[in-house]
């Protein structure tokens, strides 16, 4: 759409403006304050300079929380977005289906994240779990608590009954926006169903899998609540994601200087993403 | 944008339009009907969302079955089903006000968090959508990067900016926290659904010498009412999973009932039955609305853009 120039229309943007600025500049700028002074506490700060920003870039436990949660979300990914794909175009284009597979498969979106927590949790449980006490029953010496291994399945298990549906719901919405016109001419012309999927399904769906990898990436870069309840970053520190940890250093060591340092290399990765997510899709629109 | 999804939504519709002949239309008839036998391969298509959804309910419904049972059966026996049906836990919930009000203050943030976020978004998002400004694209990827923000980050600064403004354990606390993530995503919702309106109702509307304020209200907003509807949704839905922040920022006054849970958790780790209970009755909300957005819930996780 031709959007017209005037700038008045800035009054209308000023309370989105002063609302979130209140939200979110001055928290940032309580960081940034903190991640460059150190303290002896009675409230007494002084200049620390870079000195955070050295220890934290310097520290072994934020890179290897930084390694995992980059594996976490390779992994959510890879198999998020195929699963995803496969049975969007599997779903039901028409009739009474629809609306109940949609609902069905948007419930666990829905759920509060620590009640997903708390569900798999439960869930995993040897004694009074399904999942637990079944894959004992079958002979797998499965205990999430004790066992690295199973910690990450049962994380990425959960992950994946997450949030696959928001891979499903999007490729479905880019999927039924293909007019049947082009399914007939592939017919015509004899293609395959791995063509149809290639040359017709997929360019259509480009843009919705754009978002649904971005968002996923993202989200999954900076979960918190659910491995939080499931594992609490255990065993040891073999789930501790980069958000855990940093909320261990910010409110359970109260290590003012060094989780502010942290926020701040947090969100400066975030906002690098979400420029590449910005420019991709603005490059998108433009190129339709 | 929801005219466009009427006809896309049922390609037939269109097709139905274009041949000429009634000819050419039986034949395109039978060839998309082999075509969709095509690509759906073979008659165990149902098989994949079946089995996708069960192993989406399975857990689900193992929280329910929990909810009905008694402790003693929940550690005892171990049951598919429950085998004496209680709802003992449920009166637990209902009956206790440290347990109730959680519900009640989880749903008082969460309701001045959606209608904070919608009404302020609502003149942003008309702004972004019909007019070109300075520095508009700055301060629309600004707001994205709100959205994608780790709450982590916040939680200690929003303690200490609501505790220096006295407002730790209050439900606008929460509310206005909230507003972070949820501002930015009404406002590019409701951007990707007023763009789909044209602009020349807009210019129409001026022509017939309707002021501003009373067009946005009389015509405008109407016309986006599944958008508005849509953007509320999200709000509520994302204001209600979200607990981090919502935690770190009250005490008891405010507590959410999502913070109630873990502290009972971490506290006894025994009344599984309770916890179950709370559980089920926090999906409940979702599980009630998700049927009137159905149709609009993959482009409000798309911001806007299918």
């Amino acid at each position: 759409m031709e959007r017209t120039w005037n700038n008045k229309a800035w009054f209308m943007v000023l309370p989105v403006l002063l609302l979130v600025a209140f939200s979110a500049i001055i928290p940032l700028m309580t960081v940034v304050n903190y991640s460059v002074q150190d303290t002896f506490g009675n409230n007494d700060f002084f200049w620390a300079g870079s000195e955070w920003f050295d220890e934290i870039l310097h520290s072994d436990r934020f890179w290897e929380a930084m390694g995992r949660n980059l594996v976490f979300s390779a992994i959510i990914l890879i198999i998020e977005i195929p699963l995803g794909i496969f049975i969007a175009l599997n779903m039901p284009k028409k009739g009474w289906g629809v609306p109940v597979c949609l609902v069905l498969m948007a419930l666990p979106l829905l759920i509060p994240w620590n009640v997903v927590g708390t569900i798999w949790q439960v869930f995993g449980r040897v004694d009074i779990g399904l999942l637990g006490y079944s894959l004992r029953a079958l002979g797998f010496n499965y205990n999430y608590v004790n066992d690295p291994f199973d910690a990450w399945i049962t994380v990425i298990v959960m992950d994946v009954w997450h949030w696959t549906s928001l891979v499903v719901l999007l490729c479905y919405a880019g999927l039924v926006s293909i007019p049947d016109a082009y399914y007939q001419a592939a017919k015509i012309d004899g293609a395959s169903r791995w063509a149809i999927f290639r040359y017709i399904q997929l360019p259509k769906m480009n843009r919705v899998l754009l978002i649904a990898v971005l968002l996923r990436f993202m989200d999954s870069f900076m979960i918190y609540t659910e491995p939080f309840v499931v594992t609490g970053g255990g065993p040891g520190n073999t789930t501790t994601f980069l958000s855990i940890d940093l909320v261990k250093l910010a409110i359970g060591e109260f290590n003012l200087g060094e989780a502010a340092a942290m926020s701040i290399v947090y969100f400066l990765i975030i906002m690098l993403l979400s420029w590449v997510f910005y420019t991709v899709m603005t490059a998108y629109d433009a190129e339709q | 944008m929801a005219r466009l999804e009427e006809t896309t939504a049922d390609g037939r519709t269109l097709m139905r339009q274009t041949p000429a002949s009634a000819e050419a239309q039986t034949a395109n008839a039978t060839l998309a009907r082999k075509m969709r036998r095509r690509g759906e391969e073979s008659r165990f298509w149902w098989l994949v969302p079946t089995i996708y959804i069960i192993f989406l309910m399975l857990p689900i419904y193992w929280l329910v079955n929990m909810s009905f049972k008694t402790n003693q059966e929940i550690l005892g026996a171990f049951s598919l089903w429950p085998r004496n049906p209680t709802i003992a836990n449920y009166m637990v919930i209902f009956t206790d006000p440290s347990w109730y009000k959680g519900y009640i203050n989880s749903i008082i943030y969460v309701v001045m968090n959606t209608v904070i976020s919608v009404t302020v978004a609502l003149p942003a998002a008309y702004a972004f959508s019909r007019y070109r400004f300075l520095g508009d694209k700055h301060l629309f990827f600004w707001l994205l990067t709100n959205r994608m923000a780790p709450p982590a980050v916040f939680a200690l600064p929003f303690f200490q900016l609501y505790s220096a403004f006295g407002l730790i354990d209050t439900h606008i606390a929460v509310a206005l926290a909230h507003c972070l993530f949820n501002v930015p995503l009404a406002v590019w919702i409701l951007e990707g659904f007023m763009s789909g309106v044209p602009k020349e109702i807009d210019e129409t509307a001026y022509i017939d010498g309707y002021s501003f304020p009373r067009f946005f209200l009389r015509i405008f907003m109407p016309l986006i009412a599944s958008g508005i509807g849509v953007a509320c949704f999200f709000c509520f839905m994302f204001s209600w999973v979200e607990l981090l922040i919502a935690r770190t920022l009250t005490t008891t006054a405010a507590k959410p009932i999502a913070a109630i849970m873990t502290r009972t958790v971490s506290a006894s780790g025994l009344d599984w039955g309770v916890l179950a209970a709370a559980g089920v009755l926090t999906i409940l909300p979702g599980a009630l609305v998700i049927w009137f957005v159905r149709n609009y819930i993959a482009k409000g996780f798309a911001l806007g853009r299918v």
